[in-house]
């Protein structure tokens, strides 16, 4: 396959750094040569490839923008560019190194304590071990503060009850962030894989994500040390302060998958011949291509306004959720159009469209739904909460 | 152990390369730069023999325009130790480029000095081969292997069908090879150190130029293709065609 082209119509390289440039061509690198030879093989077998967690920890991928314990402390453009190039490669992919570094490492770094930092920290950094975030319930998603999932505290330990599900990475993770109600509020634990009372179910069956794993956890009377409580994160803001880095990253991948996308389309359209000539001769292609690039283009100029907001210590929740519901919303409607202009080609594994329209579906769910977003921005607008 | 890589920085190999309007450069409009590919072999050759050592320093140097400091920020972030840019804006024929690096070069006593084999614009295989002449030093290129053995290096290269293995006393100078090793990407953690690593830049030393490239063209277009009938009927024609028209058969 041809070498991937990034589209940069606005000549938002010429703000980059020639740090924030090196760090983009490292992971452009890495993705082009050790992810994408493999991933749609990965896809089809609905497997993810761990074979590279190592090779994350050794180039900083994992907490990169987190100071100490072996990370890299990176500013937020450079972070977002490092989402956006694992993105191109494949949302899975990305969806791995966001929970590692903005639901696990986030957490512990920001509400946990000096000991649960030294001693996980500098390991999640490394990828020798790996982290889930449990919040989402069956019966509670886009309401996560009805949870039923608890905590009661007995002695010199935590007891837990519950279960959660749609958990990216739970069955390969060593520690889980599980937020859980004690006494009423909700709480965030540390529990470790072999904890008796704590099991976990591959989710199977999904048409996306398939590169990544998603799972059940299950807490039965499952008995934790009280020194594995977050003891700085009280209440419902403590995971959705999580959410909100993991949002951010989720506005950068986004426009990985639509460069990824509006690039085939690009090259598609061009070495394509009916007619007589090029597809891309013809208007109809055009508009696509147009539209894309359009679209693109706007999305980079959210992501690169909103890094700077985070770095200013500014940017608020909303801001995000904007970026997240926007870039999202259009990176798949880009992969559906580049699906479409792909004609039978596009519903093939030759070409990453496909695997990428169906990934999206789940960006698109999943760290608040559209429609929460949706609300969120409506209820920054009006005042008026829509969702209570 | 002080070693020095020398390295170019050349467009990108996936850039669309237009001609300039003088007809003898490419138009840097949009051209993407990297490290030349066979530099990067001499690069991590450099870094695994200070690795295996546990001491010694690598230096990179580069013969180019002021931006090519991000080429030489980039090797620091792999890992090399400090880096010195001399500054040329104009293209420099080989020999200048030798002349310019030997200028350096001379005072710095390293034990070592390694080039990738040729650099992948020009592909001229020339420099390393005038500065080691400049130098009076042993000059092996297109080596695929590389073992220090105190004050000697042995090397390999592949010869037609076989393999050849050299021995020349330290200092040398050594023209690296595809498949001397595995080239590493730079971490985050070397990205961000690069920052603080030294890179000095100095001013190239004004040698005459003998070579002069009088023109630069893209190699024609494909010709169309041509198709010459259909089904059992066109293939004595076919063959006719590979035969008499495109003589490859």
């Amino acid at each position: 396959m041809e070498r991937f082209e990034s589209l940069d119509f606005y000549r938002i390289d010429d703000l980059l750094t020639e740090e924030q440039k090196m760090v983009r061509q490292m992971v452009r690198e890495f993705v082009d040569e050790q992810v994408l030879p493999d991933i749609e093989q990965h896809f089809m077998d609905g497997t993810f490839p761990s074979e590279i967690v190592p090779t994350l920890g050794d180039l900083g991928l994992l907490g990169a923008n987190l100071e100490g314990y072996e990370c890299a402390g990176l500013d937020s453009l450079a972070y977002g560019l490092i989402m956006q190039e694992l993105e191109r490669g494949d949302s899975g992919l990305r969806s791995f190194v966001s929970v590692q570094s903005g639901l696990v490492m986030y957490p512990i770094h920001r509400f946990g304590s000096q000991d649960q930092k030294n001693r996980f920290l500098p390991q999640l950094a490394k990828g020798s071990i790996i982290g889930c975030f449990g919040l989402t319930e069956p019966d509670y998603g886009s309401d996560p503060s009805g949870m039923i999932t608890n905590a009661v505290a007995d002695g010199d330990s935590y007891i837990l009850n519950g279960n959660k599900m749609w958990i990216t990475n739970g069955c390969v993770a060593d520690v889980a962030v599980v937020w859980a109600k004690l006494d009423g509020r909700i709480r965030g634990f540390l529990v470790e894989k072999g904890t008796p009372g704590y099991s976990t179910t591959l989710q199977e069956g999904k048409f996306s994500l398939r590169a990544s794993v998603t799972s059940e956890l299950h807490f039965q009377d499952c008995r934790i040390p009280k020194a594995n409580i977050l003891a700085d994160a009280d209440g419902l803001g403590g995971p959705l302060s999580c959410l909100t880095q993991a949002r951010y990253g989720i506005a950068w991948g986004a426009i990985g998958s639509a460069m990824a996308c509006f690039d085939c389309a690009k090259k598609y359209a061009l070495s394509r011949i009916q007619f007589g000539k090029p597809i891309g001769s013809f208007q109809l292609v055009q508009a696509k291509l147009a539209e894309m690039a359009s679209e693109i283009t706007k999305g980079q100029l959210l992501a690169l306004r909103l890094s700077q907001l985070k770095d200013a210590g500014t940017m608020t929740a909303q801001q995000v959720s904007l970026s997240k519901r926007n870039n999202v919303y259009w990176a798949l409607e880009i992969a559906r159009s580049a699906r479409d202009l792909l004609g039978a080609s596009g519903v093939t594994h030759e070409y990453p469209v496909g695997r990428h329209m169906l990934n999206l579906e789940s960006v698109k769910t999943y760290e608040g739904t559209h429609d929460i977003h949706t609300l969120i921005l409506g209820h920054e607008i009006t005042g008026i909460p829509a969702y209570k | 152990m002080k070693i020095a890589v020398c390295l170019k920085r050349v467009p990108d190999t996936a850039t669309r390369v237009r001609i300039g309007g003088d007809g003898k450069s490419i138009d840097p409009a949009d051209v993407q730069y990297i490290i030349s590919p066979y530099d990067e072999f001499a690069l991590e050759e450099a870094l695994l023999i200070r690795e295996k050592a546990g001491e010694g320093e690598v230096t990179v140097i580069t013969v180019g325009p002021e931006a090519a400091s991000k080429e030489v920020r980039t090797a620091l972030g792999i890992g090399a130790d400090a880096g010195v840019i001399i500054q040329a804006e104009v293209a420099l024929d080989p020999r200048q480029i030798a002349c310019a690096l030997v200028g350096v070069l001379k005072d710095r006593g390293d034990d070592l000095i390694l080039f990738g084999r040729q650099s992948v614009d020009s592909q001229g295989a020339q420099v390393a081969a005038l500065v080691a002449r400049e130098m009076s030093l042993p000059f092996v290129n297109d080596i695929i292997s590389l073992e220090i053995d105190g004050a000697k290096v042995r090397v390999g290269r592949d010869t037609d069908g076989g393999r050849e293995v050299i021995e020349c006393p330290l200092p040398a100078i050594l023209g690296c090879d595809k498949g001397l090793n595995d080239p590493r990407y730079p971490s985050l953690k070397g990205i961000m150190a690069a920052r603080k690593k030294p890179v000095e830049t100095v001013e190239a030393q004004p040698v005459e130029a003998s070579l002069e490239t009088i023109e630069l063209s893209l190699p024609p277009a494909r010709p169309e293709g041509k198709i010459v009938g259909e089904g059992p009927d066109a293939v004595s024609e076919l063959v006719r065609l590979l035969r008499e028209e495109a003589k490859v058969i």
